[in-house]
Formats: structure tokens, C-alpha cells, sequence
């Protein structure tokens, strides 16, 4: 056993240490500065998250479509997770059929401004039937109705410094962002239809986030507000979303 | 590790370094990067072949540096996998097949386990997602490492692939009723594996691990939007998450196993064996 820890082999193992602290630390910058680096990075959890989300940046860089499925596979039953909110403006919102309902588009924009439910569906409307998991473990697969992100984006005009979008909820705690890829992603949009109607109240009504790549709690319902930003460091607790700090990723491309 | 100074590659780093009392940071690099190849590679080089007579040593040289390190590494991944695998699996334990499936549809398999929801059971932030993901990359590295390993120093071919005599209907049987029986094995065993071992090392590591990653991969909807295949072979995302949950049965049956099988060979000498590298027992001439 004495040969295990011979002087050698001590300075051998305390260099490894130090050069694997530099490295790490190095790449953290390196992948920062790609875009590479997801906002709950830190700690010792950071280093698996970091590789997931960099290596899937990587091997998506062609910004590939997910499935699109027929009308005939649409599933069933399709569950519903989480209550409704319960505060008074949203209850008296819902009451005038959301026609008092706006969706703000700020931060670093051009133009900054609101939406109403008339406005974003006068815009092209997009259609598509894909599969959306959740993170517990079942899925469905639905068809959902609404304007492309990209295209409201591209209206108000995206600063050049902007990285993230983040996106809030009528419902205080549930609030998420994303990167541009994911934002400009055709396959990601303001939904307001399910399966042919209007979104319930169940599933989100007016309008709530579509992010086909990710999983389900990507596509916060209830939205009011969508900010561009440059950095994620700041707002709330830094970490980009409302999942990491009850032990969910931050990235659920998964 | 006795065989240091007669590695070339390390009399050339303890030369260079201390020449002129000087510690240059390129030498000091270089000794870092000599001295953890030549630590690997001593092990690997310096077997002795099985042809030695047995009075050439006391110890024999069991486990090379590499096998020994991933092994490890791998043991506690294994075990953050199982756990925090069950942590998720809780939150939904039904499977389905297809790409489909939902409380309140059909089901291929109601698990008696309750649904969790709530992690704080668990009382530990990230005891699920967040510490799979991590043990899931830390395993699948050391793996590459192995593997690659493997195949460089041939220990695949050397210590794993079965012989023919291995396979022969007689000896094949003989191990199997030596296991059925629970006979202890004899000491040149604890050179070689046996051909069970043998079939059932390959099968964790050619079969059942690489379905393991790809059932996993396939249930990521990013990654299966670049890679279809990924989720379609296996006829849809819910499928891939059964195949998972099955073939990970399969190997905490293999680890229960594996475990059983030390503790009855000699759990002391085999622990020692897979720590130190070293076996007590002599090597005979075959």
C-alpha cells in the first residue's frame, strides 16, 4: 500500500487538481463565450448540465424540426398539470373573454410594446401535431395553434447584445427563458389553440409558450410578459427559470 | 509500480525536470502528463504473461490501472443511477409502448409504487434530474475510457472474449453446475475469469450499457429531432423509456449477482484485487 502514496505520485495528483480547476474554469469561459453555458452551470450539478446543453447546441446547430405526426395520431388524453390561477385579475381577464388580456415585449428591443389577442391572431398562424413530454414521464401527442415567436420577435426587432428570452407567467413562480436557437425556432410559438379550439383555461388560456424540443414545463402557460436580455444573472435568482431551485434542469432539451 | 526506472518514458521525466535545480512550468507539465501515462501504462505493460512459472513471484498482477479506476468510478455512478433513476421514476411509475401514454389511457404496466411527486420526500435538491444527468456523463466517460482502453491493451480479446474451449458443451457445463452447486473456485480462477463471467462482463458492456444511453438519448426530444432514429427504432418515445426501465433491472440483477459472487470467492482477496491491482495467488504454469 505504501506505494500508493509515494511523493511522486502526491504531486502527480495534486497537479491533476490544480490543472483540472484551471480547465474547468477556462472552459466554463470558452463555453460561455459560445453560447454554450446554461445558466444553472453552477456547482457540482453545473458540470453534467453544461455538458448536456453544449453538446446538444452542438449537435443541433443545424436547427433540426421535431416530428411532426398526422391528424389520426393525435392522442386521446392528453392530462392536464396544475391549477389555474387564482388571483382577481385573471379572473376578471377571463371573464371579457381576455379581450383586456396584453402581452408586453420589452428589454432589449427596438420597439418595445403589447399585444392583444386580436393582434396575434391576425398574425400567420402556424399549425403543427407533435409529441410533448413531461418531465414526470408521460406524453401526448396534440395539435397546437398559434403565431411564431420568431415572427413577433422580428417585429419589435431583437437588440444585437440579446442572448436569452425570458418569458413570465400571470402565475408569480412559474417563469422560464431560452436561448435565441430556441426563441427563432419555427417550431417554437405563442399557442392559443389546442386540438382545434381556443386554449382552456386548464391549458393555459389566452395564450402560453410552445417550445416543441423541450419538455413540458418549457411551455409556461398565462403569459404576460416576454423580455430579451443579454444576461440572465440578475433577474430572480440567476438561474434562468423557476425549475432549478425545486431541483429541476434549467435545459430540458434532456 | 516497482517497474518505474526501467520505463523509458519515466527516466526521461524525473531528467528532465531537475536539471540546474530549476523547475521550469513546461517541465513540470511534462512530468504531470509522463507520469499519469506511465502510471496507466506500467500496469497494463508489466503483465506477466500466464506462461511465467509460479516461483517467479508471490503476488500476481490482477487488474490493470485503468480497469481498476473506471471500475470505481463506475460502482458509485452506478449507484447515483439507481438512485436518483428511482427518484424519477416515482414521479410516474406506469410504462407504456409507443410514443405515447398518460394516466387515464391505456398502460403496459402498472409498477405497485406509489407516485411522488413531491421530491422534497427525498429532502435532497437535484437528488433526481440533476444528479442522473451528472453520474449519467461521469458513466459514459469512464466508459469511453475503458472501452478505448480495451481495446488498445486488447483486453477484450485477452481476457474476455471466450475461447473456443471456453464455449466446448462440457466446460461450458461444469461452470455452470460449479455456480449452480455454489462451489468455491479453485485458485487459478482467481486469474482468469470464467466463461460465465466472462459472457455476462460482455453483455453489460457491449449490450446493455450502449442500450442504456440510447434508450436514454431517445427519450430527449431535442436530440431526437435531430436524430429520429433515435426514438423510431424502438417504435416511440414511451417504448424507449420501458427498454430503459427494464434493461436497468437487468443490471442491478447483474450487480446483486456480481456482488454475491465476490463476497462467495473471497470478498477480502477480490476487494484487494480490484483496489491494489494485486492477487495472492500464484501463477501456474497452464
Amino acid at each position: 500500500m505504501s506505494e500508493l502514496v509515494t511523493r511522486r505520485n502526491l504531486i502527480t495528483t495534486g497537479l491533476a487538481a490544480v490543472a483540472g480547476y484551471a480547465g474547468l474554469k477556462t472552459a466554463a469561459r470558452i463555453a460561455d463565450r459560445f453560447g454554450l453555458l446554461p445558466p444553472d452551470h453552477q456547482g457540482l450539478f453545473g458540470v453534467g448540465e453544461t455538458l448536456t446543453y453544449a453538446s446538444q447546441r452542438i449537435l443541433m446547430s443545424g436547427h433540426p424540426l421535431a416530428r411532426e405526426f398526422s391528424p389520426s395520431e393525435i392522442s386521446k388524453v392528453a392530462p392536464i398539470n396544475g391549477k389555474p390561477p387564482e388571483s382577481d385579475d385573471y379572473h376578471r381577464l377571463a371573464g371579457g373573454q381576455f379581450s383586456d388580456w396584453r402581452l408586453l415585449v420589452d428589454g432589449l428591443v427596438t420597439r418595445p410594446r403589447s399585444f392583444s389577442m386580436a393582434e396575434l391572431k391576425s398574425f400567420p398562424v402556424r399549425e403543427q401535431i407533435t409529441h410533448q413530454a413531461c418531465e414526470e414521464g408521460w406524453s401526448f401527442i396534440a395539435q397546437w395553434t398559434g403565431v411564431p415567436l420568431a415572427h413577433v420577435l422580428n417585429l419589435v426587432g431583437v437588440g444585437e447584445r440579446a442572448k436569452w428570452v425570458v418569458y413570465y407567467s400571470i402565475q408569480d413562480d412559474w417563469w422560464d427563458s431560452m436561448d435565441l436557437p430556441d426563441a427563432m425556432h419555427p417550431q417554437t410559438f405563442l399557442a392559443y389553440g389546442f386540438n382545434g379550439h381556443d386554449l382552456t383555461i386548464e391549458r393555459g388560456a389566452p395564450v402560453r409558450m410552445r417550445v416543441a424540443r423541450q419538455l413540458g414545463q418549457k411551455s409556461v402557460k398565462y403569459l404576460t410578459r416576454i423580455s430579451v436580455v443579454d444576461s440572465l444573472k440578475h433577474i430572480r435568482d440567476g438561474l434562468g427559470s423557476g425549475s432549478p431551485s425545486v431541483g429541476f434542469s434549467w435545459y430540458v432539451g434532456i | 509500480m516497482s517497474e518505474h526506472v526501467a520505463h523509458p518514458i519515466g527516466a526521461f521525466g524525473q531528467e528532465s525536470i531537475w536539471k540546474g535545480n530549476k523547475c521550469e512550468w513546461d517541465d513540470l507539465r511534462n512530468l504531470a502528463i509522463l507520469s499519469v501515462l506511465e502510471f496507466l501504462m506500467a500496469d497494463s505493460v508489466s503483465v506477466p504473461a500466464l506462461t511465467i512459472p509460479s516461483s517467479a513471484s508471490a503476488t500476481s498482477q490482477r487488474h490493470s490501472a485503468v480497469v481498476r479506476i473506471t471500475h470505481w468510478i463506475n460502482a458509485i455512478s452506478f449507484i447515483t443511477l439507481f438512485v436518483s433513476g428511482i427518484a424519477i421514476l416515482l414521479a410516474h411509475p406506469r410504462l407504456y409502448w409507443g410514443e405515447t401514454g398518460a394516466v387515464g389511457g391505456p398502460s403496459l404496466i402498472n409498477l405497485p409504487l406509489p407516485f411522488v411527486l413531491d421530491i422534497s420526500v427525498i429532502n435532497i435538491r437535484g437528488a433526481g434530474r440533476y444528479l442522473h444527468f451528472l453520474s449519467a456523463w461521469v458513466c459514459v466517460l469512464t466508459g469511453l475510457l475503458y472501452i478505448v482502453s480495451g481495446v488498445i491493451t486488447r483486453h477484450f480479446w485477452r481476457e474476455l472474449l471466450p475461447s473456443k474451449s471456453h464455449l466446448a458443451w462440457h466446460s461450458l457445463a461444469q461452470t455452470i453446475s460449479n455456480h449452480l452447486y455454489f462451489r468455491r473456485p479453485r485458485e487459478e480462477e482467481e486469474l482468469s475469469y470464467n466463461v460465465l463471467q466472462r459472457l455476462a462482463y460482455l453483455t453489460v458492456v457491449f449490450i446493455l450499457l450502449p442500450l442504456m444511453i440510447w434508450t436514454g438519448l431517445a427519450m430527449s426530444p431535442a436530440l431526437s429531432s435531430a436524430f429520429p432514429w433515435l426514438r423510431t427504432a424502438f417504435g416511440g418515445q414511451q417504448s424507449a423509456r420501458t427498454i430503459h426501465f427494464f434493461v436497468a433491472v437487468s443490471l442491478v440483477i447483474f450487480l446483486l449477482v456480481h456482488v454475491v459472487m465476490v463476497i462467495r470467492a473471497g470478498f477480502r482477496k477480490r476487494m484487494r484485487a480490484m483496489v491494489t491491482g494485486q492477487s495472492s495467488a500464484s501463477r501456474t504454469t497452464k
